[in-house]
């Protein structure tokens, strides 16, 4: 848990909502403003088993503006994938017919965007504000220890270069009694934009950072912010027309609610029906936090993260090489990142298969779950001439019994014994921590019963220094756990 | 000095489960510490008399911290009390090496700083989503000085935010997301340093010379070991959290630890993700820090993964090229730092600058003291497998200590997934196995035979009149339950141990009718007021068609039967009754259905199972008369006096008490 990006879709869900509902820190330079009506965003899935045209097909129906004659879109993935524009992923100005035939050649296909390759499966098509160049703005904010940095530049846009060198920043420190006056907010962001349009930017930063509170944001990002002067030059509109944010996960319990309603149904404008029925806690769906482009999880991390939700446990795993003959089962947020070094360290970064640990006192069949996943990915792994290497390890743990979730562990190793036999596999164990004397006796003995390659040591072994001597062949003066 | 009450041992198991004190519990009391005679120094954030609050019901770190200040030899605790708002007790029981001392446990933490004036510290062990509250609420208090916060997931908002306050209040905050910390002679943060054996093990009951912080707990733990095995030990440690927003980061404690003339080596155990390290090595360059630090920065692997990794802990994960643990590494190697080539190597680089240390006169190693005992807790001792001791109760049938609540081995998920029904729940809860299909589902139709046999009958009557009383659901079934007994539904078991005996003994059926008439015993099991031979009753025609059709032998009911043949030559409504019909069937499932060795049929008999069938069947229709009357909001009822025969009072009532009172003529 932690701050995760979100879908543009809902990111803009959120924003359009509570613009005029969370309160302002201060009192802004506008009254405020009616409420907005709902905004237009079709939020396109394009699952692996469904032909994208029905998707596209239904998408008509949840959304029938997309149907309006005349009716100009823009049309992108909505997969956090950074600098669209420059990568071919964004088509403006396009008819429905254009759009969904732009959509349709990309749809779950796999693209390279700079380095990384990922698939298209959610696009977002949203009404096209026609703009000039010079309307174009960039706002953003991110949080630091020290407050939130809202920083503001008038030359946004898909050239916005350099943002840190050229933006004008300024500080709204944590406490927000010492919010800073409208009028600082103009002198200090908004020297290069006309005056007549100081008003309304002034209210929507306002506004945008009461948002950011409110919803706890962690990161916002809009680029560009169109500002569209109305015809005498006396006001303007403003349209977030890109946006990438950063949402805090851990403030599910304080704004789950606000996630859900800015999301839900009624605020987007949808019908109710064919909802399916399902009962949602909130008045909308549970924000989701994607994978990062590329990244997609894979069965068996959605089954972990799955299983970590669940429980004050952690539980964590990502696939780094699926084909990888180099396995990690270790225990500790710190520890499991000493081993993943120690691996890269001896050279072996590009054979380690996955990163992951378990801590927080798991229970021995939580335990049994996410050792048997990792073990499977392992067994999945092709079999190699020169075997495969398990390291279950784990620092000193505090307060964790390691006996218990040694239980778990050695139950996931009995039901796949043979199999590891067959791939090769050594395994190595260090783990010390309340009652680890039961635990690693039991482990040697489960891993001599079932003839496994396995060698345990305790905490006269440094943590991760089991690596270099499994992977290295480096020497060792320790000797196994039980041994003179 | 704590008076000691010199009594007997005491046998309590665990404490904080108990709260009655016993007259034999040997409990330790202490006042207050006496006030340091000077406050103590900025840079000293814990001292031998520092005393705190633990916030929550924390009783095994509590006592985790108990045990650490008795072999440390302090002479009082650090924890002077538990704050729980939800509390409800007002003392927990602890240990204070093999002597026990009472801790108070105060709901308001208004209440308890203001009986504890000397208490600057709190461990608050509050959950993520109530931690910034109670902080904030903690921090309303200037005796103050430190708070650590162990919950994590505290949103990042929350966490900038107490921080901010607190550096205003000048308190220090460790965590969230954090064990704590350690300082040996002091005090221990929570769960710090694990379990005692591992504390002694690491000679944390002793200072030392090196002063670490490390994000990471579990790290902080590895650290422990290592200072130990290389260096004379642990000076103090502080775990920082590995969240985003630490509430102290790594130079709040270096720069404490460079003030403080004690602590001579300073270790760093820092990680990818954030900037904090950089504020470290700023110090060094300003020359605020003169002390040797040796140095790692952990997640140097992540520059050779293909995408981003969000690591176990919220904070890591780097957000620029600077944040990457491997350019943190070679800033600090390039301010002096000693940073090793990868963690293995850090021990030995601990060694070597610890090792220069002494040999320059800079530190100047103790003699060892003896490593301290510590008594061994009932409950763990007993996890370990080191003691035993014979248990009061014995329970054979079922356990829901596991993962699943197990039916005689059953686990919960298979009794559903094979769908035995509530006759194999029986079976496996009654006979501690599994029977034949055909059992269970007889079992079943006994249930539904014996549920209810309408509002007339003494069972329902009894609680009808009790439910119409007022009386609650348990009463009311209860009222009809104890009414059960040899007359009422005592037919049951009455009929088996007549048919049976008979059968065993050998008697024909004419020869048991007969042997019962000449002992003037009416036959349990046979006769019913309105059915007969030509107008048989339903229930016992559906028992008798099961039992013929699935039962591998039914010896008891063709008994039974013939019996019947010659009670009905000589009155027509002599019939077997459905009670006959249950028991004798029953008899012959327990004989014949082969989950039974003989001597078990009959344990099983004699122990009263048959009754237990109709009782728990009979519920089924005490609970449904209940609900009736309920429903139907009756009255209290009052029987007639003219259905009651008065006798011997004459016509007039009399005054209880009266002359002539009770003079029944029994004559008659």
């Amino acid at each position: 848990m932690s701050a995760k990006s979100v879908l543009e879709a809902d990111g803009k869900a959120i924003l359009n909502y509570h613009l005029t509902r969370s309160p302002v820190i201060k009192k802004s330079t506008l009254p405020p403003p009616p409420h907005n009506s709902p905004p237009k965003l079709a939020s396109l899935y394009f699952p692996e088993d469904v032909a994208p045209e029905s998707v596209l097909d239904a998408a008509e129906t949840t959304y029938p503006w997309l149907l309006a004659p005349g009716a100009k879109f823009v049309a992108k993935p909505d997969q956090l994938i950074k600098r669209r524009g420059k990568s071919g992923l964004l088509a403006l100005n396009k008819t429905w017919e254009e759009a969904k035939q732009w959509v349709l050649e990309r749809a779950g296909k796999p693209v390279k965007v700079e380095t990384v390759t990922g698939t298209l499966r959610q696009f977002l098509v949203e009404p096209f504000v026609p703009h000039k160049q010079e309307e174009e703005y960039y706002v953003n904010i991110h949080s630091l220890r020290e407050g939130d940095y809202i920083l503001f530049t008038h030359e946004g846009g898909v050239d916005v270069g350099d943002v840190d060198a050229k933006a004008k920043k300024i500080l709204i420190p944590v406490d927000l009694k010492e919010y800073p006056s409208n009028e600082e907010i103009a002198a200090t962001l908004l020297p290069d934009v006309p005056k007549f349009v100081h008003n309304v930017l002034v209210d929507f930063i306002n506004r945008l950072y009461a948002v950011y509170v409110d919803c706890q944001f962690t990161y916002l990002e809009i680029n560009p912010l169109v500002v569209v002067p109305n015809a005498d030059a006396t006001s303007a509109s403003v349209h977030f027309l890109d946006l990438a944010a950063k949402i805090d996960q851990t403030a599910e319990f304080e704004c789950g609610a606000k996630w859900a309603i800015a999301r839900g149904p009624a605020a987007l404008g949808l019908s109710t029906a064919g909802s399916g029925g399902k009962v949602d806690i909130d008045a909308g769906p549970p924000l989701e936090f994607p994978a990062p482009f590329g990244r997609e999880l894979s069965k068996e991390e959605a089954y972990i993260a799955a299983l970590d939700a669940k429980t004050g446990a952690s539980l964590k795993l990502t696939v780094l090489n699926a084909d990888g003959r180099i396995w990690t089962l270790v225990a500790g947020g710190g520890a499991s990142v000493v081993y993943a070094d120690a691996i890269a360290a001896a050279g072996f970064g590009e054979e380690l298969a996955n990163y992951g640990e378990y801590s927080g006192a798991p229970t021995e069949t939580q335990t049994y779950h996410y050792a048997r996943t990792v073990i499977d990915l392992l067994l999945r792994a092709p079999a190699r001439e020169e075997g495969k290497v398990l390291f279950i390890g784990g620092g000193i743990a505090n307060f964790t019994n390691v006996a218990s979730t040694f239980k778990g562990v050695i139950r996931a190793l009995r039901e796949v014994a043979p199999q590891l036999v067959d791939h090769k596999t050594k395994i190595w164990v260090r783990r010390a921590g309340p009652n680890y004397q039961e635990g690693l006796k039991n482990i040697k003995a489960a891993g001599d019963e079932l003839k496994l390659d396995i060698k345990v040591y305790g905490p006269e072994m440094g943590v991760a220094e089991i690596v270099p001597v499994a992977l290295l062949g480096a020497e060792t003066k320790v000797k196994e756990y039980g041994e003179a | 000095m704590p008076s000691v009450a010199t009594l007997a041992p005491s046998t309590a198991a665990n404490p904080g489960d108990s709260k009655l004190l016993n007259v034999n519990d040997n409990i330790a009391r202490f006042s207050a510490p006496s006030r340091p005679r000077s406050p103590p120094a900025e840079h000293t954030l814990f001292h031998p008399k520092t005393r705190a609050f633990v916030y929550g019901m924390q009783t095994k770190a509590v006592q985790g911290m108990l045990d650490f200040d008795y072999i440390n030899k302090r002479s009082t605790p650090s924890v002077a009390a538990i704050i729980y708002p939800f509390g409800g007790q007002f003392v927990s029981k602890m240990y204070w090496g093999t002597s026990e001392t009472l801790l108070p446990v105060y709901q308001s933490t208004e209440k308890a700083f203001a009986k504890h004036p000397e208490v600057d510290t709190v461990v608050n062990f509050a959950s993520s989503r109530s931690v910034y509250s109670s902080t904030l609420e903690l921090m309303e208090f200037p005796q103050v000085r430190c708070i650590a916060i162990i919950a994590e997931g505290v949103p990042e908002r929350r966490a900038r935010e107490i921080l901010h306050i607190a550096k205003k209040k000048g308190v220090t905050i460790i965590g969230p997301a954090t064990v704590g910390g350690i300082k040996p002679g002091c005090f221990k943060i929570g769960n710090t340093g694990g379990m005692m054996d591992n504390i002694v093990a690491s000679k944390l009951y002793r200072k030392g010379s090196v002063g670490y912080v490390s994000k990471s707990g579990g790290m902080s733990n590895e650290l422990n070991n290592i200072v130990s095995q290389t260096t004379n030990g642990v000076y103090e440690g502080v775990a920082i959290g590995g969240d985003r927003y630490p509430g102290t980061t790594f130079i709040d404690h270096m720069l404490r630890y460079q003030a403080d003339p004690e602590c001579k080596i300073l270790l760093l155990l820092g990680e990818v993700g954030g900037v904090e390290e950089y504020r470290v090595i700023d110090a060094v360059k300003e020359g605020l820090i003169t002390k040797p630090i040796v140095a790692w920065a952990i997640g140097t692997c992540a520059d050779v993964f293909k995408t981003e990794v969000q690591f176990g802990h919220a904070g890591s994960l780097a957000n620029s090229k600077m944040e990457t643990a491997k350019s943190k590494n070679e800033a600090m190697r390039n301010a002096g730092f000693h940073v090793p080539e990868t963690f293995e190597k850090l021990p030995e680089m601990l060694a070597e600058v610890y090792q220069k240390l002494v040999a320059d006169g800079t530190i100047v190693p103790e003699k060892e003291p003896a490593p301290p005992k510590i008594p061994m807790d009932y409950s763990w001792a007993q996890e370990l497998g080191l003691i035993r001791k014979p248990a009061a109760f014995i329970s054979t049938i079922s356990d829901d200590r596991g993962q699943e609540l197990l039916y005689a081995g059953m686990p919960i998920s298979e009794v559903f997934a094979e769908d035995i029904g509530i006759g194999g729940v029986m079976s496996l809860l009654w006979f501690r196995r599994r029977l034949p299909p055909y059992a269970s589902k007889f079992l079943e139709m006994v249930l539904m035979l014996t549920a209810d046999h309408g509002p007339a009958v003494s069972g329902a009557m009894n609680t009808i009149i009790t439910t119409r009383a007022g009386k609650d659901l348990i009463s009311s079934l209860v009222a009809g339950l104890l009414t059960i007994g040899e007359r009422f539904g005592g037919a049951l078991d009455g009929a088996a141990a007549e048919f049976t005996n008979a059968i065993d003994k050998g008697l024909s059926p004419r020869e048991f009718v007969d042997s019962m008439r000449k002992q003037n015993k009416l036959i349990p099991g046979i006769g019913h007021k309105v059915k007969s031979r030509n107008n048989p009753d339903q229930r016992v025609e559906l028992v008798k068609d099961f039992v013929r059709r699935n039962f591998p032998s039914c010896k008891m009911l063709d008994y039974a039967i013939a019996v019947e043949t010659v009670t009905t030559s000589k009155k027509d409504n002599l019939i077997l009754n459905v009670d006959g019909c249950v028991a004798v069937c029953f008899v012959d499932l327990m004989r014949n259905c082969g989950a039974f060795s003989a001597e078990e049929a009959e344990e099983y008999l004699k122990m009263g199972v048959l009754n237990g069938l109709f009782v728990l069947g009979r519920s089924i229709g005490l609970i449904a008369h209940h609900l009736d009357q309920k429903r139907l909001r009756t009255g209290l009822y009052r029987h007639p006096w003219d259905d009651i025969s008065y006798m011997g009072f004459g016509t007039e009532g009399v005054a209880p008490g009266g002359a002539n009172r009770a003079m029944v003529d029994v004559g008659k």
